[in-house]
């Protein structure tokens, strides 16, 4: 059996791989028919809704949930008092940490509600309007507490303190005062000082960003059903059903055998459907109620009870010498982790100077818990934060150098055998070949125009790095008795990861495209699988389903070597079909899979191919942007006129899907660049927790987006795939702020840089200069 | 409080359906007919996922009482394909990959089948306006204008 | 909540008449069934007027056109007569929410929700445009600009509700505009409206004008200063620049989650002279774009 894993390089002449065919779930979801969160019913099912606080802190002193028990119509209800309260430990979740007690007493609050939206307690009613009269009637005693939102003003000495067992990790001695900060991080190398004596410019900026929304566009959705025996089925839009198992079982204190997660289709997620909110709730709910139970966000719940990524304050300082070498590279970051510490700070940090081969790198971080929503995982999280600072601060070193600022780049690119901040060298990575695409491309070297009368242009570049990661993945390939193959993959498909990976089978089995029926399993089908996310679906799926594959041919091959009866090893495959391997085996025509599969019965039974692995083997995905932007002098509106992506694939399986990556991160980053934000009033409440006023971008708001992609195979994987999902987040905010420095002169770092930040800026300058 | 009865036609079917005064349109299609292909993203006629055509307007079914559906004709999603036979505009959106996770994509396609209706040569940037209703957090909307504007262009041709 | 839908207008105002005052009047419903999920409001009766024949009516009258409560943002921008005589009127109606908000939203719904930003009333304004209002004690007719009397507010009485808007006649060399300013290109609340309508005389002097802003103060504004920046002028830079000024000079808006004081007092100046620009060329018939900014 072919189990090691040894992978034929990737050759230029895939047949299947780089083309682009509609996806396998396409028609479904043109129709209406594909079934997402929100769309599942079950007989006798009855319906969810959380209650949730006012406060942005206050100590629960009682809940009184009598009245609503008594309302007819209502089914069950739950407060803290039905869930078990958890120790703190910290365990790894993919990108990030997580500590069940925390995630418990975010799902359902227990002693202190920690921001305004916070879960007190849910009701389960046969109907939606009586659930909705239920929670009326629930009476939450509240001692309000004085609250805090802004980072910095959470590590003041005398800000309200949300956790009163948070002492700061990774400070010596370990202080023994209970603050908001939770932990320090340190990613250094060489010597920092000697850096900067050795340049000849210095540049030191501090930069503030806001809390953004990953906004999928549907809410948080899931039905939940258990019966007497303890026996529950959910079913749920996640990027991953078995870390939602993992949760819930966890959480709930069932067996992990007891319950089911089938994963719907979900409508977007980006990070943010990667924990458990409603979901344990749903169960418990289930459990009392004894009926199917199914609930949802409302918009207003998905922006305060849900996601972000952090806001931060950071301080950057980078020096160089004249002939344009980065020399030192200093970062000193708060990024604000919600109401519960584990924001994305480590990355952020290791992120912050990735894209550099730098001899002398110190990297501090702090992550630090405030009144809001608790941060959730965001597109390459925590790097767009600190990248674009180091970005903004490139372009201003690269220009007191006079040198262009994609030179300066190429000059101090990270390369093959750079040796990182974090630890680890680099492989092969594709930075300089994005570099050079860029700096070829005909957007860099197009005249800049001015639109209107009161328009100023401008054109930024930055680069960006994210990790990508492989982990835990299974696929089983089922060889059907007409020769088709059911594909089965354990990550849920949020951008087309089916297609890609029905490519890749068809790619290793030889056949055609249309003959794999790719679906996403439920928890029961296969071994655990680590969510989508860490742009890992395509890469890791990529791994699985070619050994998989590999599995189920070897056995094709004996399956023909006994009708033909010559030795085993006498058979290869070769176009989707065994052929003998060479004129001494013997001479047989070719057999097809179909043929193969249509006497399975007779020669041994069913085929099939499993693949269970840690996939290792990521590689990382560099891309440059090029962005061209108009302001208007007398509004401070920023318009983006052309914008263009660069970036290393590794290798495009689908690459219309591969290309919507890139566009789809580069809106998203346009959005966090010019208008995206958390406005919280006084109050410490959220005043914009709806699509009018937490303004993503629509469609008349940007261009069309060029994107160009490079693919500087990934040797470690079979297919020379790297992951490409994240990545595209990450320059764009720099790009806009470098590209509004060069319309307007002025360095703006604060984001957003919406229109009434843009104007006062432009009129103080004006003033400043006379 | 009683509930409401509405006569009404959906997707050329006649359909009675009991409403309670306060539910939307949208509700009713969901929880009520399960047609769940409009989809709720906002509950407030920002987002434009519940595009539906009622009377042939262009609307958000969150934003329509489902009491007001009396004696008007409703199009949804569901009704879009001819048989067996998609909409141009479905085909379109499946070539061009115009559609990542596709909770968007019915609205889309609602929406922009009211605009060829009524402008069967949009320029880019009326697409744009027309679509600004409906939201995309995938796919920066590049492939949706192109799907559009290369199914405008082959209806005129054909 | 009861739903009713009279089919003719003394059923209509029966039915508001004997109402307790928890009340409210559907047309288009993109505030209403907003408010109504948002828990902001919690009606006894909603009394739906799309199936009275007059609400959905546009009609010619008197040179200008009385345009019905119930008619859509979208048939209004369809019909080109309104277009020709109010364009500035027509594109603030336009600007209001998305083309799926067109297909439901309507004038008067714009003005009796009674927000200082909503669109289409600054343009109203600059029109001097006037409602019919019919209640228990019979029909009255009202400046626009004396509808809205604080945010949420009217000067309608209980069981009263307004039936149309009169767009006027207007002479020749005269037209109108009106510009907004939201951060994104469209789906915004506007952070600044500002409408403008002029009148020329055979040599292109101003000799009256209308100016309307919205969002810079707690209701809409009719700016008589910024107008008469404008009178006994060409409408050439130096009475752009009073025109601008004397529209800051009125602004008493808020600091919010929109804009700050700042920036909307200085934006409000920059859309007056940018609207009277487009007014001005339309009335002297070069073909000019107003709308969103």
């Amino acid at each position: 059996m072919a189990t090691a894993l040894k992978f034929e390089k990737p050759n230029g002449e895939m047949k299947w791989i780089g083309t682009r065919p509609v996806r396998p779930d396409g028609v479904d979801k043109v129709t209406g028919r594909a079934k997402f969160g929100a769309d599942m019913s079950l007989p006798g099912m009855i319906f969810g809704k959380v209650l949730r606080s006012p406060h942005a802190h206050a100590r629960i002193k009682s809940i009184d949930t009598s009245k609503a028990e008594a309302l007819p119509g209502v089914k069950a209800v739950v407060t803290r008092n039905d869930f078990q309260d958890m120790p703190s430990e910290i365990t790894p979740a993919g990108e990030m940490l997580i500590n069940y007690r925390d995630v418990m007493r975010n799902v359902m609050a227990r002693d202190k509600a920690l921001y305004e939206g916070h879960a007190v307690a849910a009701v389960a009613a046969t109907s939606n309007s009586i659930a909705q009269k239920a929670l009326a009637l629930i009476e939450v005693d509240y001692e309000v507490l004085p609250h805090v939102i802004d980072v910095m003003d959470a590590i003041k000495p005398d800000a309200p303190v949300l956790h009163e067992d948070m002492f700061t990790e990774g400070v010596e001695p370990t202080p023994t005062k209970a603050s908001n900060a939770s932990k320090r991080v340190e990613f250094a190398i060489g010597d920092i000082e000697k850096g900067f004596t050795e340049a000849d410019v210095i540049v030191e900026r501090v930069f503030d960003t806001k809390p953004v929304h990953q906004a999928y566009i549907e809410p948080h959705a899931c039905l939940a059903s258990m019966s007497e025996d303890g026996q529950a089925e959910l079913f749920v839009c996640t990027q991953g059903h078995f870390i939602v198992r993992t949760h819930c079982a966890r959480l709930l204190g069932m067996d992990v055998a007891s319950l089911k997660v089938t994963a719907s289709e979900i409508g977007g997620g980006f990070g943010g459907k990667t924990v458990v909110y409603l979901e344990p709730v749903a169960l418990m709910l289930s459990k009392k109620s004894r009926k199917p139970v199914k609930m949802q966000m409302t918009r207003e719940e998905v922006f305060k009870a849900s996601g972000p990524t952090s806001g931060a304050h950071m301080r950057i300082k980078i020096g160089a010498s004249k002939d344009g070498r980065i020399t030192a590279g200093e970062a000193e970051l708060y990024y604000q982790a919600g109401a519960f510490q584990g924001g994305p700070i480590g990355p952020g940090a290791m992120c912050a100077y990735a894209p550099y081969d730098l001899e002398n790198v110190k990297v501090i971080g702090f992550d630090i818990v405030t009144n809001r929503p608790k941060v959730a995982a965001y597109r390459a999280p925590g790097a767009p934060i600190s990248e674009y600072a180091v970005e903004s601060v490139v372009d201003e070193v690269a220009k007191k150098l006079g040198i262009d600022p994609i030179d300066f780049r190429l000059k101090n690119a990270a390369k093959e055998g750079t040796r990182t901040a974090y630890g680890p060298k680099l492989g092969a990575v594709g930075l300089i070949e994005t570099l050079e695409a860029a700096k070829a491309h005909d957007h860099y070297k197009a005249p800049l125009k001015v639109n209107h009368d009161h328009g100023m242009v401008g054109r930024g570049t930055a680069s960006g790095f994210w990790f990508n990661i492989g982990g835990e993945t299974s696929t089983t390939i089922n060889v059907n008795e007409d020769g088709t193959v059911t594909l089965i993959q354990g990550t849920p498909d949020i951008g087309g990861s089916r297609a890609s990976n029905a490519l890749m089978a068809a790619e290793a089995f030889g056949i055609d495209y249309d003959k794999i029926k790719p679906m996403v399993g439920d928890t029961s089908a296969l071994g655990y699988t680590f969510l989508t996310g860490g742009s890992r679906a395509t890469l890791a799926n990529g791994v699985t389903t070619r050994e998989a594959a590999n599995s189920a041919i070897a056995e094709m091959c004996r399956r023909a070597a006994k009708i033909w009866e010559i030795p085993e090893d006498a058979v290869k495959w070769e176009n989707g079909a065994a052929v003998p391997a060479g004129d001494n085996a013997g001479k047989f025509e070719p057999m097809s899979m179909a043929e193969i599969a249509k006497i399975a019965g007779k020669t041994g039974g069913p085929i099939a191919g499993h693949a269970h692995i840690n996939v290792q083997g990521a590689g990382p995905s560099f891309g440059t942007h090029i962005v061209d932007v108009e302001v208007d002098k007398e509004t401070g509106k920023v318009d983006i006129l052309r914008y263009t992506v660069i970036q290393d694939a590794g290798k495009a399986v689908h690459p219309a899907y591969v290309e919507g990556q890139y566009q789809g991160g580069a809106v998203q980053g346009i959005g966090w660049a010019l208008n995206e934000e958390y406005i919280y009033g006084e109050d410490g409440k959220l005043q914009n927790p709806g699509f009018l006023d937490y303004r993503i971008p629509v469609a008349s708001d940007v261009p069309m987006i060029d994107t160009v992609i490079v693919e500087k195979t990934n040797p470690k994987h079979p297919y020379g795939v790297r992951g490409v999902g994240e990545t595209p987040i990450v320059p764009p905010m720099a790009a806009i702020a470098n590209a509004i420095e060069q319309a307007t002169g002025i360095r703006f770092t604060e984001l957003p840089m919406s229109p009434p930040k843009v104007l006062k800026a432009l009129d103080e300058d004006a003033g400043g200069t006379g | 409080m009683a509930k409401i009865h509405v006569t009404t036609e959906i997707n050329g079917d006649p359909v009675e359906f009991l409403c309670e005064p306060e539910q939307t349109l949208l509700d009713v299609l969901r929880d009520e007919l399960n047609l769940t292909g409009s989809k709720e993203g906002c509950a407030s006629g920002d987002c434009g996922a519940c595009s539906v055509m009622a009377d042939d307007r262009l609307v958000c079914a969150c934003l329509v009482l489902g009491a007001e559906a009396e004696g008007k004709s409703v199009e949804t999603i569901e009704g879009m394909a001819d048989g067996e036979d998609l909409h141009p505009l479905q085909q379109k959106f499946l070539e061009h990959a115009a559609l990542q996770c596709g909770v968007c994509t019915p609205g889309f396609l609602i929406a922009a089948k009211a605009l060829l209706e009524k402008n069967p040569d949009p320029s880019e940037t009326e697409v744009r306006y027309w679509l600004a209703g409906n939201l995309c957090r995938c796919t920066g909307y590049d492939k949706i204008i192109r799907a559009v504007l290369d199914t405008a262009s082959d209806m005129r041709g054909s | 909540m009861r739903y009713e839908r009279p089919e003719t207008l003394d059923a209509a105002v029966a039915l508001l008449a004997g109402a307790p005052s928890r009340t409210r009047v559907l047309a288009g419903g993109t505030d209403l069934l907003v408010q109504l999920r948002a828990g902001m409001i919690d009606p006894d009766l909603v009394v739906d007027i799309k199936a009275i024949p007059e609400m959905r009516a546009i009609t010619a009258d008197d040179g200008g056109f009385r345009i019905g409560a119930a008619v859509a943002g979208a048939e209004l921008s369809e019909h080109p007569d309104v277009k020709n005589l109010w364009p500035g009127v027509v594109e603030a109606v336009d600007l209001i929410g998305s083309t799926q908000i067109q297909g439901r939203c309507t004038l008067v719904g714009n003005l009796c929700n009674a927000s200082p930003a909503a669109d289409s009333v600054p343009a109203m304004i600059a029109a001097d445009a006037a409602v019919r209002i019919v209640g228990p004690s019979g029909s009255r007719e009202l400046p626009v600009e004396e509808v809205v009397t604080g945010p949420g507010q009217t000067s309608l009485e209980d069981g009263e509700f307004i039936t149309s808007v009169f767009l006027p006649a207007r002479p020749a060399r005269s037209s109108d505009a009106y510009l907004r300013f939201i951060p994104r290109t469209e789906m915004d609340i506007a952070v600044v409206g500002a409408g403008v309508s002029v009148n020329l005389d055979e040599s292109g002097i101003c000799t009256a004008a209308r100016v309307g802003l919205g969002a810079v103060a707690a209701t809409p504004l009719l700016v008589p200063d910024a107008a008469a920046a404008l009178v006994g002028t060409p409408i050439d830079d130096a009475a752009l620049e009073s025109l601008g000024s004397a529209a800051s000079a009125v602004c008493r808006p808020i600091d919010d989650k929109r804009g700050t004081i700042e920036y909307r007092t200085k934006v409000a100046g920059v859309l007056a002279r940018r609207a009277a620009v487009i007014a001005r060329d339309r009335a002297k018939g070069i073909a000019a774009n107003g709308g969103a900014h």
